[in-house]
């Protein structure tokens, strides 16, 4: 047993308002930059719909993610090493510009600039890529709100899927049709296909909190990881020639302190907590036959941070008390492992990713109440959950493999919560037998409702900081005097990013086209200026800033 | 021997090294962020995938072409019972095939590049003199391949002169007068190719020497700690990492 520490996320998908808030702190954070304008480290989709970039999910076209081969063992879907060096020289598979969208901007100069005219001025649409006009036919989020999905509804994916199951069109006519929101980040997986697709082996996971980063310097920019990545949540820099990805926040993930994503988040519906996973199992997992068997297979290798033995083990590792009891109190540990309500993203990609979520209920509710029945009424719920058959697959294809028992089961737990807790809020008391109904007590019943409904700050995010005795080794960090607390008070100086030290990654001030950390490479270089980072430091004394 | 000649082969072959393993040295160095490929597929891949492939292995024929006809004395292959028109036919045959693929896969590519608005869009400055270079050493070397074999066993016959000074030059020995009357065509392609040499660790060039043969190699799953690699300071050169960027510690 290899005990080691995953930051993870949980989304409980009923909550989200789909205001896209969390999508655009993170872009004004991450992505505002030339080069990544179209890259989305955080969207939002409509489901069901195309999602971003296009059909994403079709991995007979985009191969991401593992396979088990003819020996039963995990192989990349877009083949051996051998055949990836053979076709390096022309990625064979690789969504173009198209297959995301075309970025734009407006010629907003125009309306001041516009001669005296019988008609209004216009601001044409340009292309941030030629500068020239272009038309705009698809963004990230081009069928929000099942927007246009009369036409291209049926192109998802996982409605084809359906559909060819049960020959019956999923039908999109107004009154008819379900939808939910589903946001999407890198899901930071404990065996990611798109760190085994990278020739440079730029690609890595983090030991102390398992955060999945680009190595900005070790990238050549061979971009098989976009095409390794089944989730397309990593992206091409075209400007920089670097491939580019969700960063799960780690500044402020090592402060302790949630996401941009989070933080914004509107509804409330992001969790953030740590799990102890057996790293030592994670490819026997990876590798059960049966697809519907992997969700198990992921929740077994989340060890019990209540388990003397798995703290000792974890302790030998080098994991702190502080790490352990934050596992202890982790949300996403009671939401995945004790209730069983949330579950993986796609888990047959066998990448075991690990933001995980909670199935929304809503599509469900929705219907019933369109009906004119009592949408909090055990029998009434259970009995939709049930007969709603296309809700329920589309939602098993998504988060089990097709499993629909388990979705079914999740989606019961939730009904219960909600019949329990309308007799307490009635003034009555919870029903025991509704707990038991799905395999609960009353009492992990209002638990969930606490952790589900009221949602506090503090139960919502259980971080721990990144250990201040390791404070020489952060990447944040200069020097360890000046942890919260201590006499630097780091957590004001690293986010107001003034004072003398470099500016660190979390400090904002983005120049157009200059990495984060106002560092320029030899392309983006203008002439002008002495670029400090690109020549040995003559002056002598002091570090090169 | 004039002084010119003893420059431009005495000389300049030892300058251009030095400025393409001291600019590498530099450039992996200071600016491993700009090391990478620039690929363009991302705008335009239907051209791309016919035409870089075709460049690209033509590059490993006519790489492996010049190692044998370089490096491989005319004594040794003589030694096999290989006749000098054996050995020129064998030469033309892999070589043409080869050479041809690098020229149309690269003016494929030089078209592709000044066609598709997107792809000229993001053309540097750095790729226009390195194509305009690379170019002008392709046609040279295709053309006195192209051209000895017109001529027949009557063509030049580079492994008497030119490649014994190549090799003399890695014995720092350089034979200078072997290569006063080359025949012009040939002091073109070589001296284009120095210009090239000197450019590439300037270029985006630099890729090829990082091809991942290790990919090859290494586990599939990469743990990293998170403060990466400890080094101590190394005397002369300052190190340039900032502190939230270790990994430039290395």
């Amino acid at each position: 047993m290899r005990v080691m520490a995953q930051v993870s996320m949980i989304m409980a998908l009923d909550k989200c308002l789909g205001c896209h808030t969390c999508s655009v702190t993170c872009k004004q954070a991450w992505t505002n930059r030339a080069g990544t304008e179209y890259v989305w480290f955080n969207n939002v989709e409509t489901r069901p719909g195309l999602g971003y970039p296009k059909r994403y999910e079709d991995q007979e076209k985009w191969k991401g993610g593992w396979t088990l081969n003819k020996k039963g063992r995990l192989e990349l879907k877009a083949g051996n090493r051998f055949k990836k060096l053979f076709t390096i020289f022309a990625s064979p598979i690789q969504p173009q510009m198209t297959d995301y969208y075309e970025p734009w901007t407006y010629d907003y100069q125009n309306l001041i600039s516009a001669p005296l005219g019988d008609d209004f001025p216009v601001a044409k649409p340009k292309s941030l890529i030629t500068g020239e006009d272009t038309a705009i036919d698809w963004s990230a989020n081009w069928d929000d709100d099942l927007g246009g999905t009369y036409v291209t509804g049926n192109e998802d994916p996982i409605v084809q899927k359906i559909r060819q199951e049960s020959e019956e069109k999923i039908k999109f006519e107004f009154e008819q049709t379900f939808m939910f929101y589903l946001p999407r980040i890198c899901e930071h997986c404990l065996n990611p296909s798109c760190m085994a697709s990278c020739p440079s082996g730029a690609i890595y996971k983090r030991t102390e909190d398992g955060i999945v980063l680009v190595d900005q310097d070790r990238c050549r920019g061979w971009r098989q990881c976009i095409t390794g990545c089944p989730y397309k949540k990593i992206y091409f820099n075209h400007k920089s020639g670097k491939a580019e990805k969700c960063t799960f926040c780690y500044p402020r993930l090592e402060h302790g302190i949630p996401t941009v994503c989070a933080e914004t988040c509107v509804g409330r519906m992001r969790y953030i907590g740590i799990f102890l996973y057996d790293a030592d199992r994670v490819t026997e997992a990876a590798s059960v036959e049966n697809d519907q068997d992997l969700y198990e297979a992921q929740l077994d290798i989340m060890l019990d941070p209540f388990d003397p033995e798995v703290i000792r083990e974890a302790k030998k590792q080098g994991i702190q008390q502080s790490w352990i009891e934050a596992a202890q109190k982790s949300p996403v540990y009671k939401l995945a492992k004790e209730w069983k309500i949330a579950l993986p993203l796609h888990p047959e990609y066998r990448t075991m990713p690990m933001v995980w979520y909670v199935p929304p209920l809503s599509p469900i509710i929705d219907l019933l109440k369109e009906q004119g029945h009592d949408a909090e009424s055990q029998e009434n719920l259970f009995g939709a959950i049930d007969s709603l058959r296309i809700p329920v697959e589309y939602l098993a294809e998504l988060f089990t493999a097709g499993d629909t028992k388990i979705v079914v089961d999740v989606l019961k737990k939730l009904a219960a919560m909600r019949a329990y807790m309308r007799d307490i809020t009635l003034g009555g008391v919870g029903k025991e037998e509704i707990a038991e109904a799905v395999g609960m007590t009353g009492e992990q019943i209002y638990e969930m409702y606490r952790l589900m409904a009221i949602s506090k700050y503090n139960e919502r995010y259980v971080i721990p900081r990144a250990h201040m005795e390791d404070a020489h080794n952060l990447e944040e960090i200069g020097c360890s005097l000046e942890g919260d607390g201590g006499p630097g008070m780091l957590y004001d100086d690293a986010f107001s990013g003034t004072g003398a030290r470099p500016n660190p990654v979390s400090a904002g001030s983005y120049a157009n086209t200059a990495r984060a950390d106002g560092k320029v490479n030899i392309f983006m270089w203008d002439g002008n200026g002495r670029p400090d980072a690109m020549f040995p430091n003559t002056a002598g004394s002091t570090r090169a800033k | 021997m004039n002084i010119l000649d003893t420059f431009l082969w005495g000389v300049l072959p030892y300058m251009v090294i030095v400025i393409l393993i001291g600019g590498t040295i530099w450039r992996y160095k200071y600016d491993q962020f700009g090391w990478t490929t620039r690929s363009s597929q991302f705008y335009e891949s239907k051209i791309l995938k016919i035409a870089s492939p075709l460049f690209h292995y033509g590059l490993v024929g006519v790489l492996g072409g010049h190692i044998v006809g370089l490096m491989i004395p005319a004594s040794w292959t003589a030694a096999l019972g290989i006749t000098d028109e054996m050995y020129h036919a064998g030469a033309l045959i892999m070589g043409i095939p080869f050479g041809l693929a690098v020229l149309f896969g690269l003016i494929v590519m030089i078209f592709r590049r000044r066609t598709n608005k997107s792809v000229f869009a993001a053309t540097t400055i750095s790729d226009k003199i390195m194509y305009v270079s690379l170019m002008a050493v392709i046609v040279f070397g295709i053309g006195v391949t192209i051209f000895s074999a017109m001529q027949g066993h009557h063509g030049h016959n580079y492994r008497a002169d030119i490649s014994p000074w190549f090799r003399s030059l890695f014995l720092f020995q350089p034979e200078v007068g072997l290569m006063r009357d080359i025949p012009f065509t040939f002091k073109m392609h070589i001296l284009l190719a120095f210009a090239l040499f000197a450019l590439w660790p300037f270029t985006r060039l630099v890729h090829a020497f990082t091809a991942p043969i290790h990919y090859l190699f290494r586990p599939y799953i990469v743990y990293r700690s998170r403060g990466g690699e400890k080094v101590g300071r190394r005397r002369g050169w300052d190190p340039v990492g900032t502190s939230d960027n270790s990994s430039n510690l290395k």
